[in-house]
């Protein structure tokens, strides 16, 4: 319990109007409504939960936490080869987060989640690197580091970005201080959406990237209204 | 405790009326009496802007006030500075300065109140209003090597949508030593490094050999120009924007934003919204403190106690998602209350949780006590006290830990702050020890104010209407995990954000951290850094 916060997904409403109501509240149109559904786009939800406190009939709510997913661009057979799924080796690179997508990277050390066990380990330089994990929607002032550490990596880098400000820029969208999300500036391979997402969904992520989950786009189990 | 030279009651005999006087007396030509607005408790209009450095002089250090923060907001044809101070036990005093738009020079206050350094430079940067007399302009928040000199982002006229502003990267740039002698080099640091599990920022060790002479920081790697884009955006849009750039103390910087909308529209939030807004921001304090003392432990290569700790951050996040539905207690705040309404059962699983870590910490406190080799590495480490500590206005806990004995829950409350029994530990060695010890009696403060807010709890509603077209401007403030953070928000006729500025315990407190960074072995940055426990994105903004 409180590993995840969950998150809304699809959700049948019974008349187009909730579903109307549902995709205006949402802040940064993570929501379509068609018809009588409404459609959650997780790599743009902010997890302001308003959809689910602010109207009367609340979106479904998936208590989950296995979000992670191929990118859209450059997903596709980017899964890690056999060798590296015992011991793969993470660069993580602060590209203008808030705090909240680092603090739950770093909890994956902690003894609970004690990610050392599945074979993963955190390291310091590009050149023993094999996943660039980047948080946040990569600040113009971090942009030339970003791009800096990952031409340093082995031909076999891969990119996840972690975080729905990673995937999409989230609340700070794309500004000219802000490159609205890691895919505008590097091949992006994996998403873990989520604001943040929890540990396990980055560790999920991890086993996707690594073929030990499969890297399919699982539609999230609703969970009925809560 | 009660180490203190001067405590926060000590500080706060002086009143009102005796600023006042000691103000009009000296400066009655240069400045007038405004009815007090925006939530300060004294507001000034300056007539005569030379006098500014010394009435700034006269406040921080003849009547002892503190330093908020400087305030800049560009209006119709003038801008509009306000010079925010605080009186302990009183409230806040604002000092005004009206100019014309073509001024593009202001006297500096930095001579006068070193704590302003920062608040001017930011200024420079991101309005292009230059400091007469500041000492070290440019290089700050747009870093030189990637941006154009002249690029006034904050302006109105400059539009926040992406364009090609900044330059190619300059290689050749570099930054600016300050140590000369002969052998001596500089050693960069950053801004990725420890595999990125620190945030992005940048030192420069200047050293001679071993020892490490002066570690400059860089920062504003992460600066994402919340306060540009929050400008034009509906308030509850700009209140995730509050939210969302330092998720570690989420709640605090949304509660200060909230309470600057609620003064704009004159609304009281109910008694049960203000204990509940207490809860979390004890919970908030709760585990950012545990989390800080986690990251102490771990810059000593104390596993054991440093993954204890992890432990206990986690079951606090876990306890907080499981009550409000976030780990980070995002999407609680709204002006006017809370967003939703909890049960008192489920409030007393939230405090199990928290004596449970409470239990936890009071064991670990009395072993690290015992533990001799921890504490030479945290003994006169990273010191700042007594003159200096209040010459850098340091806020929050580093402040507490070096004499500053002031704390907004108690020297201007807010939320009901003023109704709930607490102390303010204080501690005069400022070295890594003191820090580390005022956490721990943080920590147990927090726990017991759940209790008293949770105790407190009485039926009503948790969310008062607070909307319409009220254009207008205010404070608002909270004792962030970290310190003192102060909001300005100003809401223009359509109901818009028309200004917003966040100032944070972070940005108040790297610009002293040099000073705990001085002649240092290599070896000890860390546990400097960690002590410290500042966030960048947090002052980055
Ligand atoms: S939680 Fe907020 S951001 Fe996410 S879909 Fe719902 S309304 Fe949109």
């Amino acid at each position: 319990m409180g590993v995840s916060p969950g998150r809304p997904v699809n959700t049948d409403f019974s008349s187009p109007d909730e579903a109307q109501l549902a995709a205006a509240i949402c802040p940064v149109n993570a929501i379509l409504a068609q018809g009588k559904s409404a459609l959650v786009d997780p790599g743009k939800c902010v997890h302001c939960l308003r959809c689910r406190w602010g109207i009367p009939t609340p979106m479904n709510w998936d208590a989950g936490y296995e979000w992670a997913r191929p990118s859209a661009g450059n997903g596709e057979g980017a899964t890690f080869p056999a060798s590296f799924s015992k011991s793969l080796h993470i660069m993580v690179v602060d590209a203008g987060d808030c705090g909240a997508c680092l603090h739950e990277v770093k909890q994956l050390n902690n003894p609970l989640y004690n990610m050392h066990r599945l074979g993963f380990f955190f390291t310091a330089t590009p050149r023993a690197a094999d996943l660039l994990l980047v948080v946040g929607p990569v600040s113009e002032n971090m942009r030339g580091a970003l791009q800096k550490s990952w031409e340093a990596m082995p031909s076999t880098r891969r990119v996840m970005a972690v975080g729905s400000c990673a995937i999409s820029g989230g609340v700070f969208g794309r500004s000219f201080m802000c490159a609205g999300g890691v895919g505008s500036v590097l091949p992006v391979n994996f998403e873990v959406p989520g604001n943040p997402p929890p540990p396990l969904a980055i560790l999920h992520g991890l086993l996707m990237a690594t073929g030990r989950k499969p890297a399919t786009k699982s539609e999230p189990v609703a969970e009925g209204r809560s | 405790m009660g180490a203190c030279s001067s405590s926060m009651e000590e500080r706060g005999r002086t009143t009102l009326n005796d600023v006042a006087a000691a103000i009009e007396g000296r400066f009655g030509n240069d400045i007038s009496r405004t009815p007090a607005s925006h939530g300060c408790a004294l507001t000034y209009s300056l007539t005569k802007p030379s006098s500014l450095p010394a009435v700034c002089r006269s406040l921080f250090w003849d009547c002892g006030c503190l330093l908020g923060g400087i305030i800049a907001e560009e209006q119709p044809g003038r801008w509009q500075m306000h010079y925010v101070f605080l009186l302990l036990l009183s409230g806040w005093i604002d000092v005004v300065l009206t100019l014309p738009i073509e001024t593009t020079t202001v006297p500096s206050i930095v001579a006068e109140v070193h704590a302003a350094d920062w608040h001017e430079r930011e200024i420079e940067d991101l309005f292009g209003i230059r400091f007469e007399n500041h000492p070290r302009l440019g290089d700050f928040v747009l870093h030189d090597q990637i941006w154009h000199e002249g690029i006034d982002p904050m302006r109105r006229n400059f539009s926040a949508s992406p364009a090609q502003l900044g330059k190619q990267l300059d290689l050749e740039w570099q930054p600016l030593l300050v140590v000369g002698d002969p052998g001596s080099f500089a050693m960069p640091v950053g801004p990725v490094y420890t595999g990125g599990l620190g945030e992005s920022l940048h030192f420069l060790l200047e050293t001679v050999g071993e020892d490490v002479i002066r570690a400059i920081p860089r920062l504003f790697y992460n600066y994402r120009a919340v306060e540009k884009i929050a400008e034009g955006r509906t308030v509850p849009d700009a209140l995730l924007l509050a939210e969302r750039f330092a998720a570690t103390s989420a709640f605090a910087h949304s509660l200060a934003f909230c309470q600057a909308v609620e003064r704009i529209h004159s609304v009281e939030v109910s008694a049960r919204a203000a204990l509940l807004r207490v809860l979390f921001c004890e919970l908030e304090r709760l585990r950012q403190h545990v989390a800080a003392i986690s990251a102490i432990c771990d810059s000593t290569a104390l596993a054991v106690p440093a993954a204890q700790t992890s432990i206990i951050t986690e079951q606090l996040l876990r306890a907080s998602g499981i009550l409000a539905g976030h780990r980070y207690l995002f999407g609680l705040n709204v002006p006017g209350g809370l967003s939703r309404d909890f049960k008192t059962e489920e409030c007393r699983k939230l405090l199990a949780s928290a004596d449970e870590a409470e239990r936890e910490l009071r064991v670990l406190e009395k072993r690290l006590r015992y533990s001799s080799s921890f504490l030479d590495r945290l003994e006169d480490v990273g010191v700042v006290k007594g003159a200096n500590a209040r010459d850098l206005n340091l806020v929050g806990p580093i402040g507490r830990a070096s004499g500053q004995h002031c704390d907004l829950r108690k020297a201007c409350p807010y939320s009901g702050y003023e109704r709930l029994t607490f102390e303010v530990p204080c501690e005069t060695e400022g070295d890594g020890y003191a820090r580390l010890r005022i956490l721990f009696a943080e920590a147990a403060q927090s726990v017991r104010l759940m209790h008293q807010a949770v105790d407190a709890l009485e039926p009503g509603p948790v969310r008062i209407p607070c909307e319409g077209n009220h254009p207008g401007a205010a404070l608002g403030w909270a004792e962030a995990p970290r310190g003192a953070t102060l909001h300005w928000v100003s809401i223009d006729e359509k109901g818009l954000v028309e200004r917003y500025h966040a100032i944070t315990p972070s940005f108040n407190n790297w610009l002293g951290f040099f000073m705990a960074a001085e002649n240092f072995a290599f070896q000890d940055f860390p546990i400097i850094l960690a002590t410290w426990g500042l966030s960048a994105t947090e002052c980055d903004r």
